[in-house]
């Protein structure tokens, strides 16, 4: 029990979480695209790509929410010993992660202020699968169009209508990630 | 070889998150200055602590890295960061914008068209397009809050009105999306077409002024102007008295005491680029040994 | 003939060389060790601690003989150094109540508990240059006797008699953390705790100049000094393993307070109000000018009017009291700046040669 709670993170931060970072801003910066990480191996449920952008992105002076099957014991541990995020509410974490629908009511999340837009939620969404197979997405960071399977559409919808405001997603699952700022406008299916 | 007394890129891991986390926020609002917690680096401010927080912050041991200053890769602050980034992060380096993997630049965009394989970093003064409008921080986060960006029209159309046309002739304010106003940092107003549709991550670091913005790629970048006074990106009516590119941006150079000048491109790797490839300038034939 | 300009990266070299070289001086003369500009050059070395944000005395020292004395680049190498630095342990606030105190001044009252002490000052130093200073071999004076140091007796503060009566502004104990400006961006507006943070790091000379120009009416607020004090105070830290707090060192501090007269104001009823300043070692100049300029800019949470007085703006004294920042931009100027200027040179030529059409065509 111990020893998994001690082992999965990077063995190599400075490097590894170098890497990582750069596939997570290429996968922000051209939304909708499919990219690879690698470097951890976090407790169950979590996947290699949301263990990833955990060490990435989260530290002690990022408030982290941890829904559903996602806040299981195993994972707490990991993420004090690892990480070291406070645990928060939804209304309160710069950061959440959990399956979409432990994430529900999306509308729960930080969205920014008027005049400080980035002081907004950055939903980690675990997937089971990421694919091209979903509905068109263009934008900001997107030539013609991507396509992204999104768990669902409504929701991104009503979140690019706040633009300025708005949270920004990753999808994690296995080790891809893809990403769905709030810049990105979703197809009408 | 990387100096092994510092952290990898110099910064440590917890101030590289927080500009990361920036990094992205800034391209999920693109445009939108995201304020940051600048760190006091071993250089001074206002010679790039911004942009080498940001290269810093994105770089892998893989990268190719070039820098730039005013276009040229030779300039002695270019020298002084590419160096600290070779000893620092062990990464290498190039003069090639079509071999570099992150680019660095005060002031130009390469002439070559950058790839969706490259970031090009910009090193930003004062990041803040209404600031010579309005001083105040306070004032200019309501107004681009509030879109209110009507001043800055006016400000335009009163040079118009005194001058005839637009008398801004580098930082040319620009809307990014329709929706912000953002300075695209002291580059030449030549340059801007090329901020916009770029295949390219563009992001750009304020250090003193403790801001970080950025244009995802494809992005789309309005010059500020008026219908009856359409942006013109201008440069000097010469060719390049090198390669004898009459499409890049020149610096203009005195070579004697009766004040003679010639014009050369400000893009050096361009410049040697296309001499290699056998273009010649009105000077480079009588001259070969300017190559030294 | 055109030669480009080339070599950047030597013609860097070569200087530094040169500037190690004119640090070091003429080597006939003894080099000067870390320790000695510790010792004798403590106001310096307090200042570059003050600025630099990071009590070393042994560094700032350092920094003063790599910087050939420019006590701004000093601050500068110290700043650097210091943003490098891991955090254990944030330290609970000092208690300079319990400072032992070198010297303790009120200009408020003639004799007060704790007493007048003078302390190693200036103040009535007569300025002629002592020549025996110049001889080389200084006389073995070791300065007054020190003898046995005397049990350091609480020295309460000024305030605190004022307190009692009521006269002054009360100035509650917080436990709220304080914002860090060095963690986190600037964002205005700033709480007090914020202000005297940026205050108390920023340039002295920039310091100084707001609190005057507050004496000469631009903001004015009839500033006493209640109590200027240096000495140490102790630096605590809660260990949560062991469940108390430890003593791991002591500082220098000088501490000024200010009474200000105050006739009221819309919300406050006429009373005296304060002015703080607290910096690191003997930096006495520094802390009664800091206490003047917080002062000031406490008007809007004293119901006072605003001005326009540039020490009552929070904005301008804020954006403008770092000296590392302010150098900086200031020296970038002389970065190289063709592209820009050329981009004016064309449009002055352009403006030039329509401007003289269109009076050609008026003549």
């Amino acid at each position: 029990m111990i020893a998994d709670m001690l082992s999965g993170g990077f063995t190599d931060a400075p490097v590894q979480s170098a890497r990582a970072f750069r596939e997570i801003l290429e996968a922000m910066a051209r939304p909708g695209t499919i990219r690879r990480v690698e470097g951890a191996l976090p407790p169950a449920p979590l996947s290699v790509a949301a263990g990833v952008t955990l060490l990435t992105l989260c530290d002690a002076t990022t408030p982290l929410h941890l829904a559903g099957r996602c806040g299981a014991q195993a994972v707490k541990d990991w993420i004090a010993f690892h990480i070291g995020a406070p645990l928060f509410d939804a209304p309160d974490a710069d950061f959440a992660l959990g399956h979409w629908a432990d994430l529900q009511p999306v509308n729960r999340f930080r969205i920014g202020q008027p005049d400080y837009p980035d002081r907004s939620a950055t939903l980690i969404v675990e997937r089971d699968v990421l694919s091209d197979d979903g509905p068109a997405l263009t934008g900001p960071g997107i030539q013609l169009r991507t396509h992204l399977n999104l768990p669902e559409v409504q929701a991104f919808h009503a979140n690019r209508a706040l633009f300025p405001l708005g949270f920004d997603t990753i999808f994690t699952a296995g080790n891809q990630i893809a990403c769905l700022p709030r810049s990105t406008r979703v197809e009408v299916i | 070889m990387t100096d092994q007394s510092y952290n990898f890129a110099y910064l440590d891991e917890q101030t590289k998150r927080m500009i990361r986390r920036a990094i992205l926020k800034g391209i999920a609002v693109p445009g939108y200055q995201v304020p940051f917690a600048s760190r006091e680096m071993p250089m001074p401010y206002g010679w790039g602590t911004g942009g080498v927080q940001v290269t810093a912050a994105c770089l892998v041991p893989e990268d190719r890295l070039k820098v730039i200053d005013q276009g040229a890769d030779d300039t002695t602050n270019a020298v002084s960061i590419r160096k600290f980034f070779a000893r620092t992060a062990g990464v290498a380096t190039t003069e090639r914008t079509d071999e570099a993997t992150v680019i660095q630049t005060r002031h130009r965009i390469p002439e070559t068209p950058l790839t969706p394989d490259q970031i090009l970093v910009y090193q930003v003064p004062i990041p803040e397009p209404l600031r010579f409008l309005e001083p105040r921080e306070s004032e200019t986060r309501k107004m681009h809050e509030l879109e209110e960006y009507g001043l800055m029209h006016v400000k335009l159309y009163e040079d118009i009105a005194r001058h005839g046309q637009i008398a801004t002739s580098y930082a040319y304010p620009v809307r990014v999306e329709g929706r912000y106003v953002m300075d695209p940092s002291p580059i030449p107003k030549f340059d801007n077409p090329k901020l916009s549709g770029c295949p390219a991550i563009q992001l750009f670091g304020a250090g003193r002024e403790q801001r970080i913005y950025a244009l995802p790629p494809w992005t789309e970048v309005v010059s500020l102007d008026f219908d009856d006074h359409p942006f013109e990106a201008s440069k000097a009516a010469h060719d390049c008295d090198l390669c004898g590119a009459g499409h890049s941006y020149l610096d203009e150079v005195i070579t004697d005491d009766q004040g003679t000048r010639m014009f050369v491109c400000s893009d050096t790797d361009f410049c040697a680029g296309r001499r290699e490839a056998g273009h010649q300038g009105r000077l480079w034939a009588s001259q070969p040994e300017a190559a030294e | 003939m055109y030669v480009a300009v080339k070599g950047g990266e030597r013609a860097i070299d070569n200087a530094h060389d040169w500037l190690a070289q004119e640090r070091r001086g003429d080597p006939a003369v003894p080099e000067l060790s870390v320790a000695q500009i510790r010792e004798q050059m403590k106001l310096a070395v307090n200042r570059v601690m003050a600025e630099g944000s990071l009590y070393d005395p042994d560094l700032a020292a350092l920094a003063i003989k790599q910087a050939q004395g420019d006590l701004i680049e000093a601050v500068f190498l110290i700043r650097a150094y210091r943003t490098t630095l891991p955090r254990f342990a944030a330290s609970r606030p000092v208690e300079t109540a319990d400072m032992v105190v070198d010297r303790r001044i009120s200009a408020t009252f003639k004799d007060l508990p704790g007493g007048q002490v003078l302390g190693p000052t200036f103040d009535y130093t007569h300025r002629l240059l002592d020549f025996t200073l110049m001889a080389e071999a200084e006389g073995c004076d070791t300065g007054p006797e020190q003898g046995t140091p005397e049990p350091a007796i609480p020295v309460p503060h000024v305030t605190q008699f004022l307190n009692r009566d009521g006269l002054i502004e009360e100035a509650p104990h917080s436990d709220d953390p304080p914002p860090d400006l060095t963690r986190e961006p600037l964002e205005l507006p700033a709480d007090r705790a914020l202000r005297l943070q940026a205050i108390t790091r920023g340039d002295e000379g920039f310091i100084l100049s707001m609190a005057y120009s507050t004496q000469r009416g631009y903001g004015r607020t009839h500033a006493f000094v209640g109590e200027l004090r240096i000495g140490k105070v102790a630096v605590t830290v809660d260990i949560p393993e062991l469940g108390f707090a430890v003593e791991i060192g002591e500082i220098n501090l000088t501490e000024c307070e200010t009474v200000n007269q105050f006739k009221g104001s819309r919300t406050e009823p006429p009373q005296f109000t304060r002015g703080y300043g607290l910096v690191f070692g003997q930096s006495e100049r520094k802390s009664i000018a800091m206490s003047l300029v917080d002062r000031a800019l406490r008007w809007n949470e004293l119901g006072e009017d605003f001005t326009g007085s540039p020490a009552q703006d929070e904005e301008f004294v804020l954006s403008h009291c770092d000296n590392i920042q302010a150098t900086g931009f200031l020296e970038h100027i002389k970065l190289p700046h063709y592209v820009d200027f050329q981009a004016e040179l064309e449009l002055v030529r352009r403006l030039r040669s329509e401007a003289q059409s269109q009076q050609e065509a008026a003549e």
